[in-house]
């Protein structure tokens, strides 16, 4: 059995890393450089499309279909992965570099015993251990993830377990080989908070105790700031920053990196979030000199010009011709304004129940929103928190018990509701791909909710359209777009314009930001907040991300299982929570600022 | 500087330069990249010149007797010889295409339109409607089309509107279980509950929503439809349950020469060769225009 060596060299080190795309010959990344210690976790952070899983799977000797490795190299423990043979680089993969995928679910064969998919693992990478070593080392592997490793759980199928099992399972089968370095693509994203928490830990410990150089590719900037020693911030293809966690997270220099700190929503305090203007631009059409530029408030001729050398000292690299500027000019936080006062009670929920079949999903719910308040609705999944919403937009018609709106029941579905209530009350949904026709323009799409609720003629139509693309920041020409035209936080902001064309009392917002970036996620949550001031409009905002609830809502409604656990005004919630659930959620959640505290 | 003015210049300012194409623009790029299609193209424009303007060129009337039964052909000045019964072959061919053409295209269009609005209800209303519709179809689709065809000839007797409607509603239940096939999935998605929560009609959620999404799969449909209704009636027509003699059709032609094929193949190699060319061509060009669908689809 191969024992781990004592860390004398780098185990990972990246020079001059350049991926094209070999249709068009842009590149997908280029000059990424990077250089990770046995034991070390490298954060490389990014929103998406900025390239992080690309260089992730370029360090297993993989590239995706339709790209190439045209410079640089990838040396694994001081050897250059592109002098490898074919056969070697198969010994590599799993072997000695090893992969944490995204999605458990789809990673696991699920005909497949977990006893039989961990041993396979060991019979492609420990030729000549006999079958008793080879039982003995998933025994041990699955106690270090905390998994029960008796006979009974080896003989389960994957979809015997839970999301947060399933995932674990997956770390064993990385860490069984006792690799060297381990790739972990967003292993948690798809996990609760409380799961996501023991993941990460699980993790952490294991790269420490075995000595592991892990690589962890992620959009969320807090379980990075946990995680991590040191981090690498990418943007458009390239590196833009890199240094120790704490450097870059309390004294960032790139203003990307600047603004995207002032874009995650913080736990601890209440603070406004800012998005970042504009949109990432894609290979082959990204903007000369400096890819930040174009969103950049520091930009100069010169960033316009070149590509920023790196700069910096004590590894603390950073791209940028105006880093001193930037820690000066550009704060990180930002201060609140102060919410206005709730009114009179818009909408009542009473003693609702709710059933999917035999299913009792929703007990005794009772829940109320006033006019011009922002009501936070948060669980887990399965909590039971997108019911409410459902039942409440009289989506979800199995409920019994009263949801009165402005004092008067409502029918449980919408189209037995009047046009009047319908209109009162609009739905965004989670998922804006495909929450919009992608045969429709985005015009048509909104003109067809005014016509719906304000019957008119074409060239007032055509007007409001405009009106209301305004009032989500899009621009007129949007309108004859089709949705796939769009990046994802534009489409979410046609369909919040769809909403907002009803001109109604309360915005059922499910998990509205949950499938787009953080930068967008707050350009989001700012414009609503301005609408909110403007229209005096009341909000129901599901979600499971507690730091976001801190930034949006007055009040908050804790669910788990159908249940609810506490609810009270956001401040209280948050301080001095009365449920133990809620002090759970609130302990698990990672933050940029509690993990610099630690 | 306020972000929202950011965005809304950054969204002017990084539009693509030139507009993107129309979908429809893309999707017939993307077919006649293909060689398939270009043949296709190709087959079936000149099948359907024939068939529409061939009797503008024919030398003779169709059911004019012009020579002596069965001269070989080039005798008399006749391209193609006589049939059985001295007309002009060539003549006659020229003729017979409008008839299969024309029949084919509206029991296409019958058939499909039926299959559509079945299979789109299906989908939508799910439940006792769409068990009803689909156990109905299933029991259609029991029978060989062209068994129910000539049961249902044989009980009311030839004549072209009741053939068009019979292989029309013949391909009903096929067209059905694929346009709804691709409707459920659509219905599924989040802007059908949208449509669903601000009370849009269901007429307009059916014909609104779902038919502009399922617009792949159903010119699909049209294209292989078309393939069959060619190939059915030709063969009606060839059985006798279809148009009668003396008409010019192909099918007929090749029904009434066939006995002297060793004599005059003219008479039969013609009208074959037009049908198989015809429905070659139909389904090079359709299946062509479903593998662009595909890749556009998979695409979004």
């Amino acid at each position: 059995m191969a024992v781990a060596e004592p860390p004398t060299t780098t185990a990972v080190t990246v020079r001059e890393l350049k991926i094209d795309l070999v249709s068009s010959g842009s590149d997908i990344v280029d000059q990424i450089v990077l250089d990770v210690r046995a034991g070390d976790v490298l954060g490389l952070v990014g929103e998406s499309g900025s390239g992080k899983t690309t260089v992730g799977m370029a360090l297993m000797g993989y590239c995706r279909p339709g790209g190439r490795v045209t410079g640089g190299e990838i040396l694994i423990d001081g050897r250059p992965l592109a002098k490898m043979a074919a056969g070697e680089l198969r010994k590599l993969r799993g072997g000695t570099v090893s992969y944490i995928p995204q999605d458990p679910g789809t990673a696991l064969n699920p005909a497949l015993r977990i006893g039989r998919q961990l041993s396979e693992m060991l019979e492609a990478h420990t030729a000549g251990a006999s079958a008793e070593q080879r039982r003995v080392r998933i025994r041990e592997t699955l106690e270090e993830v905390a998994l029960p490793n008796d006979d009974e759980f080896l003989r389960r199928y994957p979809h015997q377990l839970s999301g947060g099992q399933q995932q674990r399972v997956a770390i064993a089968m990385a860490f069984a080989c006792r690799p060297h370095v381990i790739v972990c693509d967003e292993p948690t994203t798809g996990l609760d908070v409380t799961t996501q928490a023991r993941v990460l830990e699980t993790i952490r410990d294991l790269c420490r105790s075995h000595n592991v150089a892990a690589v962890y590719v992620s959009h969320d900037l807090a379980v990075v700031a946990e995680l991590a020693d040191q981090v690498a911030v990418m943007y458009a293809g390239r590196i833009v920053e890199r240094g120790p966690r704490d450097a870059i997270f309390s004294a960032p220099r790139h203003p990307y990196t600047r603004k995207l700190l002032r874009a995650v929503p913080d736990l601890e305090g209440r603070r406004a979030v800012v998005g970042i203007g504009g949109r990432a631009p894609l290979p082959g059409d990204r903007p000369s000199g400096c890819f930040f530029h174009p969103r950049c408030d520091l930009a100069t001729d010169q960033c316009r010009a070149q590509f920023p050398p790196a700069t910096g000292m004590g590894g603390h690299i950073v791209h940028c011709y105006h880093a001193e500027e930037a820690l000066t000019a550009l704060p990180t936080t930002g201060e609140m304004t102060a919410a206005a006062q709730a009114g009179e009670t818009v909408i009542t929920v009473e003693n609702v129940n709710a059933t999917y079949g035999h299913n009792h999903v929703l007990h005794d719910i009772d829940l109320t929103v006033r006019r011009n308040e922002c009501v936070a609705l948060v669980g887990e999944s399965g909590s039971g928190k997108t019911t409410i919403a459902r039942c409440i937009a009289g989506l979800h018609t199995d409920w019994t018990g009263e949801i009165k709106l402005n004092d008067r029941s409502l029918p449980e579905s919408a189209r037995r509701r009047t046009a009047e209530a319908r209109k009162q009350i609009q739905y965004v949904f989670q998922n804006p791909y495909a929450s919009l026709n992608p045969r429709r323009t985005v015009g048509q799409t909104i003109a067809r909710q005014l016509q719906l609720f304000f019957p008119q003629n074409r060239r007032e139509t055509g007007r409001r359209v405009a009106e209301c693309l305004e009032r989500v920041a899009l621009s007129s020409a949007a309108a004859n777009r089709y949705p796939d035209q769009l990046s994802g936080g534009e489409r979410q902001r046609v369909a919040v314009a769809r909403a907002l064309a009803a001109e109604p009392s309360l915005l059922v917002c499910d998990e509205i930001t949950s499938a787009l970036d953080v930068s967008v996620q707050a350009a989001i949550v700012e414009l609503l907040r301005e609408l909110r001031v403007q229209t005096g409009l009341s909000m129901l905002f599901i979600t499971h991300n507690l730091a976001l609830i801190r930034t949006i809502a007055d009040r908050v409604v804790v669910m788990t299982e159908g249940k609810i656990v506490e609810s009270g005004p956001t401040l209280d919630v948050f301080t001095s929570p009365s449920a133990a659930y809620t002090e759970k959620l609130l302990a698990n959640t990672p933050t940029v600022e509690a993990a610099l505290q630690h | 500087m306020s972000t929202s003015a950011v965005t809304s210049e950054a969204l002017a300012a990084t539009a693509p330069p030139e507009m993107r194409q129309r979908q429809w623009r893309v999707l017939a790029r993307a077919t006649m990249s293909q060689w398939r299609s270009r043949i296709g193209l190709v087959i079936v424009v000149v099948m359907v010149l024939i068939a529409i303007f061939g009797p503008l060129l024919a030398p003779h009337p169709p059911t004019a007797f012009v020579s002596a039964p069965n001269s070989p052909a080039g005798q008399n000045g006749l391209l193609f010889g006589s049939d059985g019964i001295g007309r002009d072959v060539w003549s006659r061919f020229l003729y017979g295409g409008r008839t299969v053409l024309g029949m084919a295209v509206a029991s296409t269009i019958i058939g499909v339109g039926l299959g559509l609005i079945i299979g789109l209800a299906a989908a939508y209303f799910k439940g006792w409607i769409d068990e009803v519709l689909m156990r109905i179809s299933d029991v259609f689709m029991a029978f060989p089309q062209i068994v129910l065809a000539l049961l249902l000839v044989a009980a009311f007797g030839p004549s072209v509107p009741l053939i068009i409607l019979i292989v029309g509603i013949s391909h009903a239940p096929r067209v059905a279980r694929v346009i709804r096939g691709a409707a459920v999935q659509i219905t599924e998605r989040d802007f059908v509950k949208a449509a669903e929560a601000v009370g849009e009609p269901r007429r307009r959620i059916i014909f609104g929503e779902l038919l502009p999404n399922v617009t792949s799969p159903l010119l699909v449909e049209c294209g292989l439809r078309l393939t069959f209704s060619i190939g059915l009636i030709a063969g009606l027509n060839f059985i006798g349950a279809g148009l009668q003699p003396p008409i010019a059709d192909w099918g007929v032609m090749i029904s009434e020469n066939r006995l002297a094929v060793t004599v005059q193949p003219w008479g039969v190699v013609l009208p074959v060769l037009a049908i198989a060319l015809l429905t070659i061509g139909t389904n090079l060009l359709t299946d062509g225009f479903a593998r662009a669908a595909i890749g556009l689809d998979r695409g979004e």
